[in-house]
């Protein structure tokens, strides 16, 4: 595969991708709340707070990022902050994806809901609520989707265990 | 901007009744269940509860090498198998920065092809089973037992195919194998005239799903709908075309749009997406270069027997790779591909070790399952059964 460039850390990405869509509305929006940007193997990273989330969501999507793909937490155990957020947006118009990437602490782990703004996140957040534990405010119907709704505990967490009697 | 209301089942007032459909009914197409409330024979509200078929793939992946997570893929959208190898693949060959020979990817793409026909012909099949047309199942499913054949002698499996490496394929396709497909694909065209001649100038199918479940632009896109109901919405885009991944940039094909967004709609479009996927197999068999169908990296990809037998460094990557799997250097990847149901995408995070530390699936008809109440409200539980059909679910992806 044809080497692609790699750059790491905010200042990095804002020297050589000035013009890029995703970091010229981001920076439009509010330049102090992009946390941390990489380009690792072609695909654009941009942090922000947890609690801005739906406001970047709003500025990305008011620039082009039109759809909704996919959103879901990876579980950094004993990390801390413990939990990421990983949003992938999509632009037709560009045809690009871009990932919005937010660190959640792990006592009382919550975030902005984005269903409010596309509606389609509906059951991606319920799918992180039943799986990792994070609750996102504002959402219409934050319940279980996969697991019982008696059930305990958060199957995806790296410590849930994967043998024995529960 | 649509939103989604949130279905509460009370106050229903004396007239609005609740009615529980599946976990076990023969339209849901699987262990979904629908609870719907409706007032007479009018849909109200429509909330699905999923969950029943869930089996965790994705926490099971994390105890697994990353080439032991490939059968896996095959067992979450069980009609479309090559395509859910080809996304797990891809973004694992991303992770690795690793280069796949050109016969490799030549084979990919027509293996996925006949792969999605497959998933449209068990979907026309099934969905005309409910609007109760009962024949053009038993075609539909003539055909896709050739292609299950075509599958068998590759793959040694029927439908978990597994045929796909990290890398490559597992072995490249027997002699007379390419022929063979030639034959199926020649024949294939005047059959699907056939299903076509038994359904599309049938008064009694046209009358069941023209003008039900509309779905609008502005909708399918909110409501993150992908695959053909997004383009029989109007919507032209087909990550196959817009975004070329696996070598699609080389292909000619045609993109089906249909601005009326109704179920009649979806149908069409399914029906010439076949026929555009038959003509890129056609260009797939055509111009199918020679070469090898694995990539130059031993420590990755298991090697031949015949080497193992005769070559120590063979065998000791073979046992290395068995035992030990293979180190994949850190870092995330989001690869998306179009599979028969609309936009596959694979998250895999590494963490530099053997094991995935993640891996996601976005599966379309999880999306596409959150626009039923959308498309269903306001009409009859009969079109309930024609709207479901049309959308095209497969509860193993739903649930994984």
């Amino acid at each position: 595969m044809t080497e692609v460039a790699t750059l790491l850390g905010k200042q990095a990405v804002l020297d050589a991708l000035p013009d890029h869509p995703a970091v010229k509305a981001i920076l439009a929006w509010d330049a102090e709340a992009l946390a941390d940007a990489k380009l690792d193997r072609g695909e654009l990273t941009l942090s922000v707070a947890p609690d801005r989330i739906r406001e970047a969501c709003m500025a990305l999507r008011a620039a082009g990022y039109n759809f909704f793909d996919d959103v879901t937490a990876v579980d950094w155990h004993p990390s801390v902050p413990r939990f990421q957020l990983s949003y992938h947006l999509l632009s037709h118009g560009f045809k690009e994806y871009i990932r919005l990437r937010t660190l959640v602490d792990e006592a009382d782990p919550s975030v902005p809901s984005i269903t409010p703004i596309w509606p389609a996140a509906n059951f991606y957040e319920r799918e992180i609520f039943d799986l990792f534990g994070i609750r996102f405010e504002g959402h219409p119907d934050l319940r279980r989707i996969m697991m019982p709704e008696d059930w305990k505990g958060h199957p995806l967490r790296k410590d849930y265990p994967v043998e024995g009697y529960r | 901007m649509p939103a989604i209301e949130t279905p509460e089942i009370t106050n229903l007032g004396g007239q609005h009744m609740v009615l529980n459909m599946g976990p076990q009914h023969p339209a849901t197409h699987g262990v979904l269940r629908l609870v719907v409330e409706i007032d007479g024979e009018t849909i109200v509200k429509v909330r699905p509860e999923i969950g029943y078929l869930h089996t965790g793939i994705e926490k099971t992946c994390e105890a697994k090498f990353y080439q032991q997570v490939i059968p896996l893929t095959d067992r979450i959208n069980y009609l479309d198998p090559l395509s859910n190898n080809l996304c797990y693949c891809l973004a694992v060959e991303k992770l690795l920065g690793l280069e796949i020979p050109e016969r490799a990817q030549w084979i990919r793409v027509l293996l996925t092809e006949l792969s999605r026909i497959n998933s449209h012909l068990i979907w026309l099949g099934t969905h005309a089973m409910d609007i109760g047309a009962l024949t053009v199942f038993l075609y539909t499913f003539r055909e896709r037992e050739d292609i299950l054949r075509l599958f068998e002698a590759v793959a040694g499996q029927r439908m978990m195919t597994s045929y796909f490496r990290i890398g490559g394929l597992a072995m490249e396709p027997p002699i007379d194998w390419l022929d063979r497909v030639q034959a199926f694909i020649k024949m294939f065209p005047e059959k699907i005239d056939e299903y076509a001649n038994l359904l599309s100038g049938n008064p009694i199918f046209f009358n069941r799903l023209k003008g039900v479940g509309y779905l609008s632009p502005e909708d399918a896109i909110a409501l993150g709908v992908t695959g053909p109901p997004l383009r029989a919405s109007g919507i032209d885009w087909d990550l196959r075309r817009d975004m070329p991944y696996s070598g699609y940039d080389k292909f000619k094909f045609h993109v089906p749009i249909s601005t009326d967004g109704d179920t009649w709609a979806r149908y069409e479009v399914r029906l010439i997406e076949m026929r555009e996927s038959a003509k890129i197999v056609q260009q797939a068999l055509d111009g199918m270069p020679g070469g090898p169908v694995k990539a130059d990296a031993p420590k990755i990809i298991l090697p031949d027997r015949e080497k193992m037998k005769t070559q120590m460094e063979a065998l000791i990557h073979h046992f290395k790779i068995v035992t030990e799997g293979f180190p994949v250097p850190a870092g995330e990847v989001y690869q998306a591909i179009e599979c028969g149901h609309g936009q596959t995408g694979y998250y895999v995070v590494s963490d530099g070790t053997a094991k995935p530390y993640r891996v996601h699936m976005r599966y379309p008809s999880f999306a596409t399952l959150q626009a039923l109440e959308t498309m269903a409200k306001g009409r009859l539980i009969a079109d309930l059964v024609a709207i479901i059909g049309s959308i095209d679910i497969v509860l193993g992806e739903i649930d994984r």
